[in-house]
């Protein structure tokens, strides 16, 4: 039996201005399963990821997360964003910040949940001490931390291992295996092919807003991971 | 319940990270003590000529000084993407808004606090006998003054020219507030019948209603489109 669609984006279109950032995106992304969203650039790809995660609206087509609008309350509940800014507050401690966004999420116990993260993600020891003071290292686990507080079902990330040192590159690594494992939906926008498409099972390649290729990850891509590109990418 | 916890995690987070940065308050107050104390050069009126003026003069710093508050409200979401992270969240538009709306409202009042004694002060007015009612006309005057800043806050939050967009276009939609607040502090202040004033008082509660509301139904359409 098919897993159930866990992200569907039918005829998706988005402006900016006259220029069209996505020309009619269609396709499915199946619960459990990990989507490596690629493509140079201005492909479009943080604006799909966008409209994923309810940041903003297109200008024509349909998606639904889960089978609901990507703005409902419960929709945004089960999702978790690590987009490029870190979102969290430069005035707030680690733990501060943490419990805002469990307060956010309605967790039954923000505090201690906030305190479980700092210690998975090695901040334990700075749990007081105000972001603006943090290193860069400290800042992403914190985000990573952020996302992952409220144990999203579908997980939207941007170039998620952009800029990240040795120790939070592992800390992304385990969690996102961990998540695979649960059965949780990952899609993620990447540069790094090498690193996203050993934990892909799916690939979509946009071009210039249009979708180039989706399909399942082979093994061609995983031994040669500019494959993908010379065989969809622009010429 | 679940609505107004989440929502004054919103009003705590700012009011914190503003206790902690000092970012607007310090250049409020400043602002406000220093057109105070310039006015005070500026002008050698009566007493009965102060009294007259002194409605108008407390709400033109009181709105002046507010902008400079309002104007960080939603621009300090900016940094590190927060406001992404807050409307990826599962808190409504409204939760998020009335959240910065009441941390907006209480460090415009606590400006106004500090500045109302200054005035005094400088001018040498004697505070009124119904200090309340002056205080009561503050608290309505200063809440019309943070919904339409807030709202005005998030629809020039992503403009290069937000700090100068902001005060110009708020002030011509708080033309009716700003009207009443004056009129019935000028009534208070100068020992006025504030029976034949009471319409100002209704206009300004209308007003308050009026903009709560519309601010509340439309904040989502301005923040995500």
């Amino acid at each position: 039996m098919p897993a159930a669609s866990a992200v569907s984006i039918e005829g998706v279109w988005k402006y900016f201005g006259d220029y069209p950032a996505l020309r009619d995106i269609s396709f499915n992304v199946e619960g459990g399963s990990c989507l490596a969203l690629l493509g140079r650039n201005g492909a479009g790809k943080t604006t799909l990821l966008r409209i994923l995660g309810g940041l903003s609206k297109a200008a024509r087509g349909r998606v639904s997360i889960l089978g609901k609008d990507t703005r409902a309350s419960a929709t945004r509940q089960r999702i978790g964003i690590l987009g490029h800014g870190i979102g969290v507050y430069e005035e707030l401690s680690a733990f501060e910040n943490l419990s805002l966004f469990g307060q956010l999420y309605g967790l039954d116990d923000p505090r201690r949940t906030a305190t479980e993260w700092l210690e998975r993600t090695g901040l334990d020891r700075v749990r007081d001490g105000l972001v603006r003071e943090f290193s860069r290292g400290m800042r992403q686990r914190l985000a990573i931390a952020r996302c992952f507080l409220h144990e999203p079902s579908l997980l939207l990330l941007d170039e998620p291992f952009t800029a990240l040192d040795d120790r939070a590159i592992a800390v992304l690594q385990d969690l996102l295996k961990s998540a695979l494992a649960q059965g949780r939906t990952i899609i993620m926008s990447t540069h790094q092919l090498r690193e996203a498409l050993e934990l892909a099972t799916d690939v979509a390649l946009i071009n210039r807003g249009k979708l180039a290729y989706r399909g399942p990850r082979t093994w061609e891509m995983l031994e040669d991971p500019g494959w993908l590109y010379r065989h969809y990418g622009e010429a | 319940m679940k609505f107004l916890r989440q929502t004054l995690a919103i009003a705590a987070k700012d009011l914190r990270s503003e206790i902690r940065g000092k970012e607007a308050v310090n250049a409020s107050v400043s602002f406000a003590l220093v057109i105070l104390l310039l006015f005070s050069f500026a002008f050698d009126l009566e007493p009965e000529q102060i009294r007259d003026i002194a409605g108008g003069l407390l709400w033109l710093i009181f709105a002046f000084a507010g902008t400079l508050i309002l104007n960080r409200s939603f621009a300090r979401e900016l940094v590190n993407d927060c406001l992404d992270a807050l409307l990826a969240s599962p808190v409504s538009g409204a939760q998020l808004f009335f959240g910065k709306c009441l941390a907006n409202y209480v460090l415009i009042i606590i400006v106004e606090c500090v500045s109302l004694p200054v005035f005094a002060i400088f001018y040498d007015v004697r505070l009124p006998q119904r200090l309340a009612l002056l205080f009561l006309v503050m608290l309505l005057g200063t809440w019309g003054i943070t919904v339409i800043g807030t709202m005005f806050s998030a629809m020039t939050v992503n403009l290069r020219l937000r700090e100068l967009m902001l005060p110009t276009l708020i002030y011509p939609m708080l033309i009716p507030a700003l009207i009443g607040a004056i009129q019935l502090s000028r009534v208070l202040i100068t020992g006025g019948p504030l029976a034949e004033n009471f319409i100002w008082f209704r206009i300004l509660v209308a007003f308050n209603v009026i903009f709560t509301i519309l601010a509340l139904a439309l904040v989502e359409i301005v923040l995500v489109g």
